[in-house]
C-alpha cells in the first residue's frame, strides 16, 4: 500500500482513539468530535485518490463515488440539522441502520465477486468473514430501522409468543447454514441470501417485544455491532482504519451499553429478555384500588410556587414532547425574580436517552449551575417547599424502593417525596413508559395539574405574573 | 481447516490489532459521567461509518458493465455517508449545548 495512504490511515486511527477519548469528558466533548470527523476526512478522501488494489490498479467509477458522497452528505447534514432535540435518539438510530446496510451490502458485493471470479470457491477465512459481516449488518440494519420506527411511535410494542424460542432457532438456523456454506460448492447464491434473509428476520424480532423506554440500551448494543460489521470489512481489505475504527467503537460500544444499563441498576440481560414480561404484568389491574387523586388549579400552583423558598424542577420526556424548556426557563427566571430558589433534579435516564434532559434544558439557556444530579437533589428534597413534576413519572414512582415485585424495582429514583409539596403535571392519568402504575400520585402530598406542559408553563408564567 | 489456519497465520498481526483495540475501546470509555452517554453514543456512531471506505473500495473496483454491483455499491457509499456526516453534525449539535458548561 501506498505510505501517504497508510499514514493517513494511521491518522484516522488515532483520531477515532483521541476523539472517543476526548468524547468521554464534558469539558473536550466538542472538539473531540471534531478530532474523529477530520481523520475521517483525511482516510475516505486519501482511499478515494491512493487506494490501489493488489494487481496496482487504481479506482475507477469516481462519477459513482462522488456522487453517493456528494448525495449522502447533503442528505445526512440537513437530516441531522433539522431534527428536533426530542426526535435525536431515532435520529442516531437511524443513521446507525445505514452504517449497517452498508456493512451488509459490502458483503453482498464481494460474495458476488469472489463467486464469479474464484473457479475454485471462496477460500475459507475470507468466506467467514464475509458472511459474519454480512450477519452482523443485517442485523443492526433491521433492528435499527424497528428502534426508529418504535422510538417516533410508528412501531407499538407487540409481545411475540415463544419470542425466544424463535430467535434461538433463528441463530441456530444461520450458524448451520453458515457452516453448510463451507462444504457446498454449488448454489451458494442459495445459502448466501437464505442467511441474509434469516438474519433480517432475526434482527426484527430481536428488538420487536423490548419497550421503549429501554431502546437506548437497544442502539447502544446495535452501534457497537455495526462498529463490529464495519471492523469485518477492514479484515476483508486489510485496512487498518476501518478494523480500528470497527473494534473501538464495537467494544467501546459494548462498555457503554453496560453503563447505561447500570444507570438505570439494571442488567444487560434484564432489558433484552426480561422486557416481555415487565411491558403487562403489573399494568392495568392496579389503577382501581389506588384510591383517589386530587387536581389543583393553575392559580394556586402559582401562588404555592411564588411564596416558595425553594423549588424543584423535575424535567421528564413529557417536557421534551411538549418542547417546553424554553417556558421552562422562563418560569425559573420569573421565580427568581420573586426571590424563590429553582433548581432542577435530573435524573441520570429522564426522557429517552440518558443526558436528554441536560441536552435540552442547556438548549433553553438554563444555567449549569441549577442541574442537580440525582444524589444531590436527594440531599436537598427534605429542605424543599416544592417539587414540580414535569412529564416525568418511571424516574419518581416510589415502587422502584418499595415493591420487589415492581419490574423498575432495584432503580435509583429521586425521592420527591421528601419534600414538603408535590405537583405533578401530566397529560393524564395514563401510566408512564415502563407501563406501570405510580403511587405517587396518589399520596396526600401530591396534587396533580394536568395538560400539555408547555401549555401549563406559560399558563403558570401568566398566572404568576399577576400573584 | 488447513485454510482457516492458513489465513490465521497470514492475518495474524491484523488479529493482534483487533485484540488490543478491543482493550482499549474498554479503557477509553472507563468512567463516563451519564450526561455524556448519548453524545458518546452518537459519536461513536459517525466512527463506526468509517465503513464507508469499504463502500468506496467496492464501488471503485466494479467493472463499469457490472450494474448490479455498480447499483449496491453506489448504495452502499450512499448510506455509509448518511451515516458518517449526519452522525458527526447530530453529535456535534448534542455538544453544542454543553458549551457554556463550567465545571469549576
Amino acid at each position: 500500500m501506498n505510505s501517504v495512504l497508510l499514514l493517513s490511515y494511521l491518522i484516522g486511527s488515532v483520531t477515532f482513539i483521541l476523539g472517543l477519548k476526548m468524547l468521554s469528558h464534558p469539558d473536550s466533548a466538542r472538539k473531540g468530535n471534531l478530532v474523529a470527523a477530520f481523520g475521517m476526512a483525511i482516510a475516505i478522501f486519501a482511499t478515494i485518490f491512493l487506494y490501489k488494489n493488489r494487481e496496482g490498479a487504481a479506482l475507477g467509477n469516481y462519477g459513482w463515488i462522488f456522487s453517493g458522497l456528494i448525495i449522502g452528505s447533503i442528505i445526512g447534514t440537513l437530516a441531522a440539522k433539522r431534527v428536533k432535540m426530542t426526535a435525536m435518539p431515532e435520529m442516531v438510530s437511524l443513521f446507525n441502520g445505514m452504517g449497517g446496510a452498508c456493512a451488509m451490502l459490502i458483503s453482498v458485493v464481494e460474495f458476488n465477486h469472489l463467486h464469479q471470479h474464484i473457479a475454485s470457491g471462496i477460500p475459507s477465512g475470507e468466506l467467514l468473514i464475509i458472511i459474519l459481516g454480512m450477519v452482523i449488518g443485517t442485523v443492526s440494519f433491521a433492528g435499527s430501522i424497528i428502534a426508529w420506527g418504535k422510538l417516533n411511535g410508528k412501531i407499538k410494542d407487540r409481545n411475540i409468543p415463544a419470542g425466544q424460542v424463535i430467535n434461538f432457532i433463528l441463530l441456530g438456523s444461520i450458524v448451520m447454514l453458515a457452516v453448510l456454506m463451507f462444504f457446498e460448492q454449488s448454489n451458494l447464491y442459495i445459502y448466501f441470501y437464505a442467511i441474509l434473509a434469516i438474519a433480517a428476520l432475526y434482527g426484527i424480532l430481536f428488538v420487536m417485544p423490548i419497550g421503549g423506554a429501554d431502546m437506548p440500551v437497544v442502539i447502544s448494543l446495535l452501534n457497537s455491532f455495526t462498529g463490529v460489521a464495519a471492523a469485518c470489512g477492514g479484515f476483508l481489505y486489510d485496512n487498518p482504519v476501518m478494523l480500528t475504527g470497527g473494534i473501538l467503537v464495537g467494544s467501546a460500544g459494548t462498555i457503554l451499553t453496560i453503563l447505561m444499563c447500570r444507570a438505570m441498576n439494571r442488567s444487560l440481560k434484564n432489558v433484552l429478555i426480561g422486557a416481555i414480561s415487565s411491558g403487562k404484568g403489573n399494568g392495568g389491574g392496579g389503577s382501581k384500588e389506588q384510591g383517589n387523586y386530587k387536581e389543583i388549579s393553575l392559580n394556586d400552583t402559582a401562588v404555592l410556587m411564588a411564596y416558595a423558598r425553594k423549588v424543584f424542577i423535575i424535567p421528564g420526556y413529557g417536557l421534551a414532547v411538549a418542547q417546553a424548556q424554553h417556558v421552562c426557563h422562563e418560569l425559573e427566571k420569573l421565580l427568581e425574580a420573586k426571590g424563590v430558589e429553582v433548581k432542577y433534579g435530573i435524573h441520570p435516564v429522564a426522557g429517552r436517552m440518558p443526558g436528554h434532559m441536560n441536552v435540552l434544558l442547556a438548549e433553553a439557556d438554563v444555567p449549569y449551575e441549577k442541574l442537580l444530579e440525582m444524589e444531590d437533589a436527594n440531599q436537598e428534597f427534605p429542605t424543599t417547599n416544592m417539587v414540580l413534576i414535569l412529564g416525568a413519572n418511571d424516574v419518581v414512582n416510589p415502587a422502584a424502593k418499595e415493591d420487589p415485585a415492581s419490574p423498575i424495582y432495584g432503580m435509583p429514583i429521586l425521592e420527591v417525596e421528601q419534600a414538603e409539596h408535590i405537583i405533578v403535571n401530566k397529560r393524564s392519568m395514563k401510566p408512564g413508559y415502563a407501563g406501570i402504575e405510580n403511587d405517587l400520585f396518589f399520596k396526600p402530598k401530591t396534587s396533580m395539574l394536568f395538560g400539555d406542559a408547555k401549555k401549563v408553563l406559560q399558563d403558570l408564567v401568566t398566572e404568576l405574573k399577576t400573584v | 481447516m488447513e485454510q482457516l489456519s492458513l489465513f490465521f497465520r497470514e492475518h495474524y498481526d491484523i488479529i493482534t490489532i483487533v485484540i488490543l483495540s478491543v482493550f482499549l475501546g474498554i479503557e477509553i470509555i472507563g468512567r463516563v459521567p451519564s450526561v455524556l452517554h448519548t453524545p458518546l453514543m452518537s459519536g461513536a456512531n459517525a466512527i463506526h461509518g468509517v465503513v464507508v471506505i469499504g463502500a468506496i473500495i467496492i464501488m471503485g473496483e466494479a467493472e463499469p458493465d457490472n450494474y448490479l454491483a455498480l447499483v449496491l455499491g453506489f448504495l452502499a457509499v450512499l448510506l455509509g455517508t448518511l451515516n458518517v456526516v449526519g452522525g458527526f453534525v447530530v453529535t456535534d449539535r448534542m455538544l453544542e449545548m454543553f458549551r457554556k458548561k463550567k465545571t469549576s
